[in-house]
């Protein structure tokens, strides 16, 4: 393999339906430095430490001009979303937005949401009576999170079929190479509309407040904090949700013998879906940190001031750390995987996902027959950060209540 | 017979007791079980219950979150134990390799680990720790009857000694809205365990949550009215203040006391074994039988000069039973050294408390990110230039790389620029910890001395 070339392969959307086999020639060298400085870490133990490592910053501001910086919100005049900071302004705006959302100040919010998205999936599976072939992406895995999402934020029903468009064209350009060229600009389009829109709802809540978080949080954030956070918990929230359930699918149809199992056994449902995150993580690889000192890793110095990727697919399939990782084994005891990140930027919204998760793969399983699938591999989205598959085909032969 | 079909034999029938039937005991039956041990397992506990989780009882249990029965641990796997619970070990006769118990029973073992733990010290006058009101926290009995006093209709409560435990328990009355008055010898609260630089945090945030922090002041004496019902606490500073509920918080007592005259290194300051937990006796020579882990185990760290820790933390019982467990059952060459780096948390006035290493080794201190004022950092403890310790309010995630730069003996004062780093060059100060001879509700680590083969090391019995 020409060196200074793997990360162009990784985000190269030829490699999109299996860049597993680019993950273990990454892994021969966990620390591995591409042409341009940037530097990619691929084994479990060094992505694990570097992502609780205080000398490695979110904020991309940090990085020398020369290098790629975070499309979110800087050019539209907003600050940026949580994800992309650094303590102690991060634990500030993470702790406040976590008041309505969590324990310990709001333990029941999330479940209270599980009647109404419970509702979702089931009107979702009833559409699916009479026919022999649905859409696992557009018929599915779609719309929950998108429904979710707007639970949580407490945007109206009627306004939720526009946030679609939006958070579509947003999550494409959280990508390092978008695949289309026009992806950065359709981003920043979506991303003027939606803050609109948005600024138009937090003024609405912080005059009329309702239920939902916006107008749990206006009183205490300025609005351009809000508008950045609610986009970002669209954009975080809502693709790699699709992809956690679309892959869980395609997962499980790949392994009949599993699905067979799961089927008899609706218990097998938790660590199933743990196996999914580690198996086909929806988040591949965090590509915008920054080392703000050397760091030696591994017997590699990352000097001060480099761009590097955390490749969390890389490392939840490392031998070192995983028996037998390429193996999608459902009863793997020890699954401590990086599908929801770690550190103080663990993913935010992982009790979310694992509601609309259990939620919606048991039930699909439970009521659905399936027969086959009728793309493998399915065709890809071209995000390699927030990889999934675009659609999923399948053939079902029946549907029961 | 050669060693090692001693130890198939061992595995395949032997029998091993465990003394101490709480998280490390569970710990150590579980791990013995799932290495393969077919052999008899008796395990003998003197509280009434199956082994528990006591974190919750300062805590979630006092709020009424928990009820104290909810606290009992998760079984990682069936034990097939013989149990004997409510009884306790009085004493050990290692001739005849067997453990007498308070009923008069004896059990006899091949194998035998200690995981008796701590007590809660009790108020030094008998007579006044007698009177209605006067608590002390370490069981699940001790917890349920606070709760119910808390709830019960109280005016003040007293906590004495502003340890962890006191803390907790003054953060939890404020919590339930009681008044609450904490009494510390010493300058500040948590001052044993991290220091007075940080004590002078948790002070601060004492007070603005509502205590009434009382430091540098001991109680003298507490008083009850003719019906034995506690009334009011006089303090050093010759004033007196009308309470209800004392809870004493002075820290832990070791139960060893069954142990005297059994010829083993055991003592105040717990049981002295090696890195491998195999107990030592009195003449510094270790025995291949007694192994001990937990709260009352003292064991040499290669991390911090070989000195005996013995340390009072929930994942050291974990790990240190699991080791003792292991090597309990193996030859010489499998067995693996304890060489777990100290941690613990607590978690008390809204604020998650974290640490890792030995920060009362600690001769410097400096704030390595975020601040004192907001009561959000970690601050790192050096000891002779290398980083020994780190701790933090709020700040927990950070820990875990600390902890990496403690193992690796990095440089001390750190470097290198972080995230949240408030300060261009970082001013090492005295973390100021208090004499260690004084007498404190003390450190949740206490480093006892080195080896007990040394002349210089003398133990002193359980009861002068």
């Amino acid at each position: 393999m020409t060196p200074g070339t793997l990360s162009a392969q990784i985000t190269d959307y030829a490699n999109r339906a299996d860049p597993y086999p680019l993950y273990a020639e990454l892994r021969k060298q966990p620390v591995r430095r591409e042409d341009d400085g940037t530097y990619l870490v691929s084994t479990y133990y060094e992505v694990r430490n570097l992502a609780n490592d205080p000398r490695l910053s979110n904020d991309t501001r940090n990085r020398p001009p020369r290098y790629a910086r975070t499309a979110d919100a800087e050019d539209q005049g907003l600050p940026p979303s949580f994800i992309f900071t650094d303590p102690p302004v991060h634990d500030r705006l993470r702790d406040t937005i976590n008041r309505p959302f969590g324990p310990p100040h709001s333990p029941s919010f999330l479940d209270g949401l599980r009647g109404e998205l419970a509702k979702v999936v089931t009107e979702l599976l009833d559409a699916f009576d009479g026919k022999d072939q649905v859409d696992i992406v557009e018929d599915f895995a779609y719309p929950l999170p998108v429904t979710a999402i707007c639970k949580v934020l407490g945007v109206p029903r009627e306004d939720e079929p526009r946030f679609h468009g939006w958070a579509d064209a947003l999550a494409s350009s959280l990508d390092p190479r978008p695949g289309g060229g026009d992806g950065q600009e359709k981003g920043q389009r979506a991303r003027q509309e939606m803050g609109a829109y948005l600024s138009d709802l937090i003024e609405t809540k912080r005059r009329h407040p309702g239920p939902g978080m916006l107008s749990a949080l206006a009183p205490d954030m300025t609005p351009a904090d809000l508008e950045a956070t609610a986009v970002l918990l669209l954009v975080a929230g809502h693709e790699t949700t699709v992809n956690a359930i679309t892959n869980t699918t395609l997962t499980l149809l790949r392994h009949p013998d599993v699905l067979e199992r799961f089927q008899k056994e609706p218990d097998l449902a938790v660590p199933l879906i743990e196996e999914v995150l580690r198996f086909e993580p929806p988040v591949q690889f965090v590509p915008w940190t920054t080392a703000l000192a050397d760091i030696d890793v591994a017997g590699t110095t990352i000097p001060k001031g480099s761009p590097v990727w955390l490749m969390l697919a890389a490392a939840n399939r490392d031998p070192k750390r995983f028996v037998d990782p390429d193996r999608f084994d459902p009863d793997r005891k020890d699954n401590e995987h990086l599908g929801f990140y770690t550190g103080i930027h663990y993913c935010f919204g992982a009790p979310l996902a694992r509601i609309e998760l259990h939620l919606a793969v048991p039930e699909l399983f439970r009521r659905v027959t399936f027969s086959r699938l009728l793309e493998d591999p399915p065709p890809y989205r071209a995000n390699a950060v927030l990889r999934g598959p675009r659609h999923l085909p399948v053939a079902i032969e029946g549907l029961t209540v | 017979m050669s060693a090692d079909t001693d130890v198939e034999v061992l595995r395949r029938e032997g029998r091993i007791v465990v003394v101490g039937a709480s998280l490390a005991g569970l710990r150590a039956a579980e791990t013995l079980r799932e290495k393969g041990f077919t052999g008899s397992l008796t395990m003998i506990g003197d509280e009434p219950y199956e082994p528990y989780d006591r974190p919750p009882l300062s805590k979630q249990a006092l709020l009424g979150r928990a009820r104290p029965e909810d606290t009992t641990l998760p079984r990682r796997r069936d034990i097939d134990a013989e149990w004997s619970l409510g009884v306790a070990a009085e004493s050990l006769d290692r001739d005849a390799k067997r453990v007498c118990l308070a009923n008069g029973d004896t059990v006899p073992y091949d194998r035998l680990l200690i995981t008796t733990g701590t007590r809660a010290r009790p108020w030094i006058h008998p007579e006044e720790a007698a009177l209605d009101g006067v608590f002390v926290l370490r069981t699940r009995d001790d917890s349920a009857r606070l709760r119910r006093k808390l709830t019960g209709g109280v005016s003040r409560v007293l906590v004495i000694g502003a340890g962890f435990t006191g803390s907790e328990v003054a953060s939890a009355c404020r919590e339930l809205g009681l008044e609450v008055t904490v009494a510390e010898r010493g300058p500040a609260p948590l001052v044993g365990a991290l220091g007075g630089v940080i004590g002078a945090v948790a002070d601060r945030l004492q007070r603005r949550k509502g205590v009434d922090l009382r430091c540098g002041i001991s109680v003298t004496a507490l008083e009850g009215d003719y019906g034995g019902r506690l009334k009011r606490a006089h303090l050093s500073d010759g004033s007196a203040i009308d309470v209800d509920v004392a809870v004493v918080s002075l820290g832990a007592i070791r139960n060893t006391d069954w142990l005297a005259g059994s010829g083993l290194a055991a003592g105040p300051r717990g049981i002295a074994c090696d890195a491998g937990c195999r107990v030592f006796d009195v003449n510094g020579i270790v025995t291949d039988d007694i192994y001990a882990a937990g709260d009352v185990a003292r064991s040499p760290h290669p991390l911090f000069d070989y000195q005996f820790l013995s340390l009072e933390h929930w994942g050291n019982a974990v790990e240190q039973a699991e080791i003792a467990a292991h090597n309990m059952i193996c030859a010489g060459p499998e067995r693996r050294p304890h060489l777990w780096l100290p941690m613990f948390w607590s978690s008390q006035f809204g604020v998650n408390i974290k640490s890792v290493g030995v920060p009362p080794l600690g001769d410097q201190l400096v704030v390595a990110q975020g601040t004192l004022a907001e009561e959000r950092f970690v601050a790192v403890y050096g000891y002779r230039g290398r980083v020994i310790a780190a701790a933090s309010f709020d700040g927990a995630k950070w820990l875990g790389f600390y902890e990496q730069q403690i193992a690796a003996g990095a440089l001390f004062p750190p470097d290198y620029r972080t995230v949240d780093l408030r300060t261009e060059t970082l001013q090492p100060v005295d973390p100021a910890f208090p004499d260690p001879h004084l007498p404190t509700h003390g450190a949740t680590v206490t480093l006892t001395g080195h080896s007990p083969s040394e002349r210089r090391v003398q133990f002193v019995p359980s009861h002068g």
